[in-house]
């Protein structure tokens, strides 16, 4: 028997096992390295953003209004408008796509139809925003005749946003368990009281995560409202949901490309405020998501 | 014995419940199949508003071979996209040259190395870098790569397919991980147990019997990556140069499809020619998204029935 090493015995390393485990290592190394380097232009990028626009971020920033032709000042009118967009999407986009998820994970059968609706939701989601732009300039703007608005903005990315709730609602429904249900009805409850009283209340926290990666979602998009509803620039505030408003996403596209002598700290504070508002965003529902798994019951 | 009528009322148990369960379940039904309505919904309203063009002025050998994008010209209005669909293909072809090898090499790394704790964490921070918004993306690049790509390489613009590429790798390739990691775990752990069983080291099992078996998974993953490269818009616009050029090095500034709609929507005349022949690169661009969807949708399809 040929002695690599290890004083003969049958379970000894070989050259070969030696060669495999150096080569595992390699490859580990490698791998590891891979994904560090996908992950590290995040903190890059948080770094630059901070040391270049942290310092003119304030609140007066965030409460007063751009001047100066938009070379100064805050963004007011912005923030606010980014939040109204949100929130009216908000207002389309959760009560359907819960309801779209209920139907998929309560009520549908595996049949031909849906499949259909998975497969529209699926490409929902893989729709580029300039389409859904331009679907809502045919749909919203024109056709219904809400003109550019907060109104055909907000639908917009009610539309474009609806499959993430779908998606996260339809999951968070699905990881109550079945004999939950079965006990429910069982007692005689209806499908919708079962809903009602058992599913929904089981699994609420884990739609509010959806919900927050919705808002996170809507708050970053651009394309598709800068011809449905958001406004280069406007010197009042929106009085009403047929009103264009500025929004925190279009005003950092416009005070970096159109508008000429900004100064550079202007649009790396905006840029900050708004992957700092996303960030915040996306690590509250990922807390929300640690939490609930730990204290999961079942 | 008493009469029929009053026995079937007994039985009729239809109380004010039933009626609310059968609501209910219209109303989720409605739901559900408003994601049917919507997706033909974008189809009609894009396509009602470019088909005059497609049938009134559109010359299809010109829209797909010519490089003349000239819809303003007084004269004479052209519209051929060639050079728009050669920088939207040069800009992901760059993008997935980097994000193909990293986000499968992240996944393998997630998905077969990785204990549990660093997992979770790697996970969140893929997550993460999907969060970060496409205008701050184009912001990056038009600020710091820009910059970069000038000092490093010494080209006098750094606008170009180089910088969008990097810029769109780095969008695509937390989704591509994703759905990659996704299609290795779905790996029955039994064929690892079995291999690593005669003696294969770790790296020995994911290359020769994960790997293969996940094949259709990560095929499906790189297919959504495109799918978004294909799509992305404000990021491309801001990174790319937005110059009608057919590119002949990766220094080049390019135009991409999305990009076009996006800078000249605003400045079209609703119904002119023009703004018909934009909603026209929208009909091509969703076609060209919803193929490559149902494509990676059959190929996962195809890995679950298995």
């Amino acid at each position: 028997m040929s002695d690599t090493g290890g004083g003969g015995s049958l379970f000894a390393a070989t050259a070969r096992d030696l060669d495999n485990r150096k080569k595992q290592a390699r490859y580990r190394g490698v791998f590891l390295g891979m994904t560090l380097l996908l992950i590290l232009p995040v903190f890059l990028i948080l770094a630059v953003l901070i040391s270049r626009g942290g310092p003119i971020l304030s609140l007066g920033f965030l409460f007063t209004y751009p001047s100066s032709g938009m070379t100064a000042g805050g963004v007011f009118p912005a923030l606010l408008g980014t939040i109204f967009l949100v929130t009216a999407a908000l207002v389309f986009s959760v009560p359907l796509g819960v309801a779209a998820a209920l139907y998929l994970s309560e009520y549908a059968a595996d049949n031909w139809l849906t499949r259909l609706i998975n497969l529209a939701i699926i490409n929902l989601a893989g729709v580029p925003s300039i389409v859904h732009a331009l679907f809502g300039v045919g749909a919203f703007v024109l056709f219904f005749g809400f003109g550019t608005s907060i109104l055909a903005a907000s639908l917009t990315l009610a539309v474009m946003t609806l499959p993430v709730v779908i998606v996260s609602t339809r999951e968070s429904l699905q990881a109550v368990p079945r004999a939950f249900r079965e006990a429910s009805w069982s007692m005689g409850a209806t499908r919708w009281q079962t809903i009602r009283h058992i599913v929904l209340p089981n699994s609420v926290s884990g739609i509010l995560t959806g919900v927050i990666l919705e808002v996170s979602r809507t708050a970053g998009e651009t394309a598709p409202i800068m011809f449905t509803g958001a406004a280069f620039f406007l010197p009042f505030l929106p009085q009403s949901v047929y009103d264009q408003t500025m929004a925190l996403s279009l005003h950092l596209f416009v005070i970096s490309t159109q508008v000429p002598g900004v100064p550079d700290a202007l649009p790396y504070g905006v840029a900050l405020l708004l992957i700092s508002i996303v960030l915040i965003m996306n690590s509250a529902s990922i807390a929300l998501r640690m939490v609930l798994r730990s204290r999961k019951k079942w | 014995m008493p009469p029929l009528g009053s026995l079937s009322q007994d039985l009729d148990r239809r109380d004010f419940d039933w009626y609310a369960d059968k609501l209910v379940e219209i109303l989720v039904f409605a739901g559900g199949f408003s994601a049917i309505i919507l997706i033909l919904g974008i189809f009609f309203f894009i396509t009602r508003e470019g088909l005059g063009f497609v049938f009134s002025s559109l010359d299809i050998v010109e829209f797909f071979t010519s490089p003349r994008w000239r819809p303003t010209s007084e004269l004479n209005a052209t519209y051929g996209a060639f050079a728009l669909m050669a920088g939207t293909a040069s800009i992901t072809g760059m993008a997935m040259l980097i994000a193909v090898p990293f986000s499968i090499g992240a996944a393998v790394y997630i998905a077969e190395f990785a204990g549990p704790r660093s997992r979770e964490t790697l996970k969140v921070l893929v997550e993460l870098l999907a969060a970060i918004p496409s205008v701050v993306w184009g912001f990056i690049g038009l600020t710091l790569m820009n910059s970069l790509i000038i000092e490093v390489f010494d080209v006098p613009v750094g606008l170009n397919i180089l910088n969008a590429g990097l810029i769109l790798g780095l969008m695509a390739a937390p989704i591509m991980t994703t759905i990659a990691e996704d299609a290795l775990k779905a790996v029955p752990d039994h064929y690892r147990e079995a291999a690593e069983a005669m003696g294969a080291t770790k790296w020995q099992v994911t290359r020769r019997v994960v790997i293969p078996a996940a094949k259709k998974g990560l095929a499906a993953a790189i297919l959504l990556g495109v799918g978004r490269g294909f799509g992305e818009t404000m990021a491309v616009l801001m990174a790319s140069g937005h110059a009608i050029n057919i590119p002949g090095s990766i220094f080049d500034s390019v135009r991409a499809l999305t990009a076009t709609i996006a800078a000249e929507l605003g400045e079209t005349a609703v119904g002119s020619e023009h703004y018909r022949a934009l909603f026209t690169l929208g009909i091509f661009l969703f076609t060209i998204t919803f193929v490559i969807n149902l494509t990676a949708d059959i190929i996962v399809r195809g890995t679950r029935k298995r």
